[in-house]
C-alpha cells in the first residue's frame, strides 16, 4: 500500500519530504489539504496533527507529524533502496549526518524562515513585511553561513564528503531564499554556493520544483 | 575503550541535556569544564569541537559531535545495551518518538527557552525581563502544553509507554521555568503535572542537579 503524504506542493515543509520520497523512489500519494479554508485547524485534521500543521505521512496505521521526523522515518524504513540519506552502516558517519540536521533544524532553519516569510509568504497573507525582522535574520544567516562557508572548503557536503539527510532538509528553504533580493549571501560564499548548485540539481529536487510557487508572478 | 568527553557548562540547558542523557546510560564518561564567562566557547580550542561556538561537545574516540540532541541520539544508538533504553529498537514506536523529539525542537523549546532566559537567566545577570516576549511567550506554551494535556492523557510518555528521548529532552528548561510564574502552566494540566512530577524524580537527572548544585 502506498504512503499518503498530506500537504501542498509549494509548503517548505512538504517538500521537504516530498524531496526524501523522491530520492528513495518511494511510490506514494499527494492528498492536498485546503489551508485557505482552514482545513488543517479542524477536527478530521488535527487528529492526524494536533498541532494542525502540514505535512502529515500515514503509512497503513502509523500517522506521523513534523517533516524531519517522517523524512528520519522514511530514509530508515527505506534504508536499503535509493539513496542513502543516513549512513546507516558507519555509525560515525550517521553520527555527523544527525549533527548536521540539528544545525539546520536549529541554526539555519530559525534565521532562514523568518525571511522567507515575511518577504514572500506574509504578503500573500496579506501582511506588510517587517524589514527589521529580516535585517536581523539576514545578519544571523550571514553568520551561520559563515560556518558554511568553511566546513564545506572542507567536505564536499555538510556530513561529510557524502550527500545525506543534511543537505536534503536545507532544500525548501534555501530555493525560496534565493528568489529574494538576498540571494548574494548564497552567492558570496563560493563553496556554499556550488554546494546550493549541486544540490538543487539532483533530480529528485527538478521533479518538486516546478510546483514550487506561491503564483506570486514575481 | 577510549572515554566519552563531554565538553560543557552544568548551567547550559544544552549541556544538561547531554549529561542526563550519559547519566541515565550509565557510561564512564569525563566532564571537561568550559568556562563560558571567560569565552572559552568562542576560542579556537573548543572552536574546532563546535564551530558554531555553543556547548555541549562530545568527543568519543576521534569522533567529535555537537548539538546536544544529535549528540543524545548518538549515544542512545551506539549504547543502546547500557543503562536505560532512550529509544525504540521497533521502527514504529521509533517513528513515533521521533515525531516528539522534533516537537519538543520545534514547539516547545523555542518559546520555553525564552521564557527561561526572560525569567530565569536575566535576573540572575542583573538584566531587565522583557514582559511583551514573555506575554508572547507564555501564550505560546499555554498552547503546546494544550497538545501535551491531551497526548500524555492518552500515552504514559510523549513517546509512549516508556521514558525517551522525547521526554529526557524537555528537563532542562523545565527546571529553569519551575522556579518561575511559568510552573503554574504546567501544574495547572493534570497528566502534565504527573509527567513532569515522574521524569523530574528520575535518579539519572537528580545527579544532574546535585552536579549543578556544586556550581
Amino acid at each position: 500500500m502506498a504512503l499518503k503524504l498530506y500537504g501542498l506542493p509549494m509548503s517548505t515543509c512538504t517538500t521537504r519530504v516530498l524531496a526524501c520520497l523522491h530520492e528513495k523512489g518511494v511510490d506514494f500519494e499527494l492528498v492536498p489539504v485546503d489551508l485557505f479554508s482552514g482545513e488543517h485547524k479542524q477536527p478530521p485534521f488535527l487528529s492526524k496533527n494536533p498541532f494542525g500543521q502540514i505535512p502529515v505521512l500515514e503509512d497503513g496505521d502509523l500517522t506521523l507529524f513534523e517533516s524531519r521526523a517522517i523524512t528520519a522515518y522514511v530514509a530508515e524504513k527505506f534504508k536499503e533502496t535509493g539513496t542513502d540519506l543516513i549512513k546507516h552502516n558507519n555509525p560515525k558517519e550517521a553520527a555527523l549526518v544527525k549533527v548536521w540536521m540539528e544545525v539546520e533544524s536549529l541554526n539555519f532553519n530559525s534565521a532562514i524562515s523568518p525571511i522567507v516569510f515575511e518577504h514572500i509568504v506574509g504578503p500573500i497573507m496579506g501582511k506588510t513585511a517587517d524589514q527589521a525582522v529580516i535585517d536581523a535574520n539576514l545578519e544571523k544567516l550571514g553568520k551561520v553561513l559563515d560556518v558554511y562557508e568553511s566546513k564545506l572548503s572542507i567536505t564536499k557536503y555538510l556530513a561529510g564528503d557524502f550527500y545525506s539527510l543534511a543537505d536534503l532538509h536545507h532544500f525548501p528553504y534555501t530555493h525560496y531564499f534565493m528568489t529574494t533580493p538576498w540571494a548574494s549571501l548564497v552567492n558570496d560564499r563560493p563553496h556554499v554556493k556550488a554546494w546550493w548548485e549541486d544540490i538543487s540539481s539532483r533530480p529528485a529536487f527538478k521533479k518538486i520544483v516546478g510546483a514550487m510557487t506561491f503564483g506570486e508572478g514575481k | 575503550m577510549a572515554a566519552i568527553k563531554v565538553h560543557g557548562n552544568p548551567l547550559s540547558t544544552a549541556s544538561m541535556r547531554v549529561l542526563a542523557t550519559v547519566y541515565e546510560k550509565e557510561i564512564d564518561h569525563e566532564f571537561v569544564f568550559v568556562d563560558m564567562r571567560a569565552g572559552e566557547h568562542k576560542k579556537e580550542h573548543f572552536l574546532s569541537f563546535n564551530p558554531f561556538g555553543q556547548v555541549p561537545a562530545l568527543e568519543d574516540g576521534d569522533l567529535k559531535l555537537f548539538e546536544s540532541r544529535a549528540i543524545n541520539k548518538y549515544i542512545a544508538c551506539e549504547y543502546a545495551v547500557k543503562g536505560t533504553q532512550l529509544i525504540y529498537q521497533d521502527s514504529k514506536k521509533m517513528a513515533i518518538t521521533s515525531v516528539w523529539m522534533e516537537v519538543e525542537a520545534q514547539q516547545y523549546d523555542p518559546a520555553a527557552s525564552k521564557l527561561g532566559w526572560e525569567l530565569a537567566i536575566k535576573p540572575l545577570l542583573g538584566m531587565s525581563t522583557d514582559t511583551a516576549v514573555v506575554e508572547e511567550n507564555e501564550a505560546k506554551l499555554a498552547k503546546v502544553l494544550d497538545v501535551y494535556e491531551s497526548r500524555l492523557a492518552q500515552s504514559k510518555y510523549l513517546g509512549g509507554d516508556c521514558f525517551t528521548l522525547a521526554d529526557l529532552h524537555h528537563l532542562p528548561t523545565l527546571h529553569y521555568l519551575f522556579g518561575t510564574q511559568v510552573k503554574k502552566h504546567f501544574d495547572s494540566r493534570p497528566h502534565v503535572s504527573a509527567w513532569v512530577a515522574d521524569i523530574t524524580a528520575r535518579p539519572a537527572w537528580l545527579k544532574v542537579l546535585a552536579l549543578l548544585s556544586q556550581q
